[in-house]
């Protein structure tokens, strides 16, 4: 159990001391930040797709609804940023209990009803009957609290626990009762494990994390509209990432992000043409000839991967 | 049998649709007493192991364990309560390691048990320990369920067909092992095609067909019987 706590206290060092110094060194800090949130969202969907097989195409509907909690915390309620983020993840922690019976379903029918349900919290939301409360469809303006550095740092400190979450799992029994649970429900439950309860923690923490990031995604941008943070784009680069590198791993999701997201950056705004066309064969590529992820060209090979 | 029953089964009915895959059947087993199950294809055996190991909620009857009811309980508390099974198509944790199957029922069933070591020896899988299970051909994986269930420390293991597939001497071995469990003490319900196999563990056996017992008792006996004839000859 030493050496792969060891590897995956590497990773996180490493990749926390590359948010930590990079702005430094090249200085568009939102880029990194929307790396990170990308980054700590994929680790989100790592931890339900990853380890209990329910794949969240409304992941987004968690994100959104954090962001738009903390940012009515803060406007409405005079909340300092940091606990407005705080109640954005208790937020989305509360809606993902009200959809737990999402969980019922399998495949592609939770992956539609996520999807489903994360639409309706957007036209709740951006509905002008609540402009009262929410604006509408006219978005959420946090320019009074405006502190790109303090919510950079705020976000580093999110994706370090996220990180610390994930490298737990992959090292727990917990971990290994969830995989047990997407492998085989009934043989799971024979061995013991109480699926229901064990499937719910990773519910509620993968909403709690998609939570925490839309408020601190709030905070860092200041202006945006429900489009913005209800927009399926998030949930998709999420969930494309974190396939690409490889799930139930914690260097999977890094990877995924840093290649596609980096290659995004690269050519994605300059030459938008080009960069469809070189995505697509990209995934196209992966799903046909390594459909377990950038990290199984290592695993297959009997070594461990972090 | 001097000991209490530890199972109870009292008319127990399980309906799909209009069809009674279970039509009223008793049972009892004591601690350290293998009862054999046999019956052709659909006759309601796996339906019966099923219902005991709370897979199936029975429409009439009631199961009884250690004299605790138990008919609605979930297949965790069952597993808890040291009720565990196998199953006819093994049912592996496939992307984990062999020791890592192990590990989860030696973690979250919390009952004593043989060590995981003499678990993996007991069923000839110490070589494949750091396997995925998924690797492992069929017989193999039913072996790596019965090591699994015994993970849990059962005091009544139910094993739906664990010897299709296994050559004579396989076969030899597997019934050595079985009856080694009985003399530890863990009640056995087995469900199994192979006669000679059943033959060879116990004298107690139930025939069953289409959802109802025709016959207790041993299987020469059970071969002589004209009903049983006529369910197994058609004649």
């Amino acid at each position: 159990m030493r050496k792969p706590l060891i590897s995956g206290g590497i990773v996180f060092l490493i990749v926390l001391l590359f948010f930590a110094i990079m702005p430094s060194v090249y200085s568009n800090e939102d880029l990194f930040f929307q790396a990170m949130v990308y980054l700590a969202l994929a680790q989100g969907v790592n931890i339900l797709y990853g380890f209990t097989g329910y794949l969240p195409f409304g992941y987004v509907g968690f994100f959104g609804t954090g962001a738009y909690a903390a940012s009515l915390c803060i406007t409405l309620l005079h909340f300092p940023p940091v606990l407005g983020i705080i109640a954005g993840g208790l937020a989305s922690v509360v809606l993902s209990i009200l959809l737990s019976p999402l969980l019922r379903l399998s495949g592609a029918y939770f992956a539609i009803g996520s999807l489903a349900a994360s639409q309706m919290v957007y036209y709740i939301v951006s509905n002008p009957s609540l402009q009262n409360i929410t604006n509408g469809p006219y978005g959420i303006n946090l320019e009074s609290v405006y502190q790109p550095h303090t919510s950079y740092v705020t976000m580093i400190v999110i994706l370090a626990l996220v990180m610390g979450v994930v490298i737990y799992i992959r090292n727990s029994r917990f971990g290994l009762s969830l995989q047990a649970i997407r492998e085989d429900p009934v043989s799971a439950g024979m061995a013991g494990v109480h699926v229901v309860r064990q499937r719910a923690i990773a519910w509620f923490l993968s909403a709690l994390i998609a939570g925490l990031v839309g408020g601190a995604f709030a905070w860092h941008i200041s202006v945006f509209y429900p489009t913005t943070v209800f927009d399926l784009n998030i949930s998709i680069f999420a969930i494309v990432f974190t396939l690409f590198g490889g799930v139930t791993t914690v260097l999977g999701p890094v990877l995924g992000m840093f290649v596609l997201y980096g290659f995004y950056n690269l050519i994605g705004i300059s030459e938008p043409q080009y960069f469809q066309l070189i995505y697509g064969i990209l995934i196209l590529l992966l799903v046909l000839f390594l459909p377990s992820g950038i990290v199984s060209i290592v695993k297959r090979r009997g070594h461990y991967v972090p | 049998m001097s000991h209490n029953p530890l199972l109870v089964l009292e008319k127990i009915v399980k309906q799909f649709g209009q069809f009674r895959a279970l039509d009223g059947v008793s049972l009892s087993l004591s601690p350290g007493e293998i009862l054999g199950l046999v019956g052709p294809n659909g006759s309601g055996k796996t339906t019966c192991i099923n219902v005991i190991a709370g897979l199936y909620r029975p429409e009439e009857g009631s199961v009884f364990f250690n004299g605790n009811k138990i008919t609605k309980y979930s297949l965790t508390k069952m597993a808890h309560m040291g009720i565990n099974r196998t199953f006819q198509v093994p049912k592996p944790f496939k992307s984990l390691t062999v020791r890592e199957n192990l590990i989860i029922a030696d973690q979250y069933a919390k009952r004593p048990h043989q060590p995981l070591e003499e678990l993996l020896d007991f069923v000839g899988l110490t070589a494949y320990a750091s396997r995925e299970a998924g690797s492992l051909n069929s017989s193999q994986q039913k072996l790596l369920d019965l090591a699994r269930a015994l993970a849990t420390g059962p005091s009544l293991l139910l094993i739906d067909e664990l010897a299709a597939g296994l050559n004579p001497s396989e076969l030899d071995k597997m019934a050595e092992k079985i009856k080694h469990l009985a003399e530890s003490g863990i009640a056995i319900l087995l469900v199994e095609h192979l006669l000679g196999f059943i033959n060879s563990l116990t004298k107690r056996v139930i025939v069953m067909n289409a959802g109802k017992e025709i016959f207790e008792g041993d299987l020469e006996s059970a071969a002589k019987n004209p009903e049983v004839n006529a369910v197994y000859l058609g004649g």
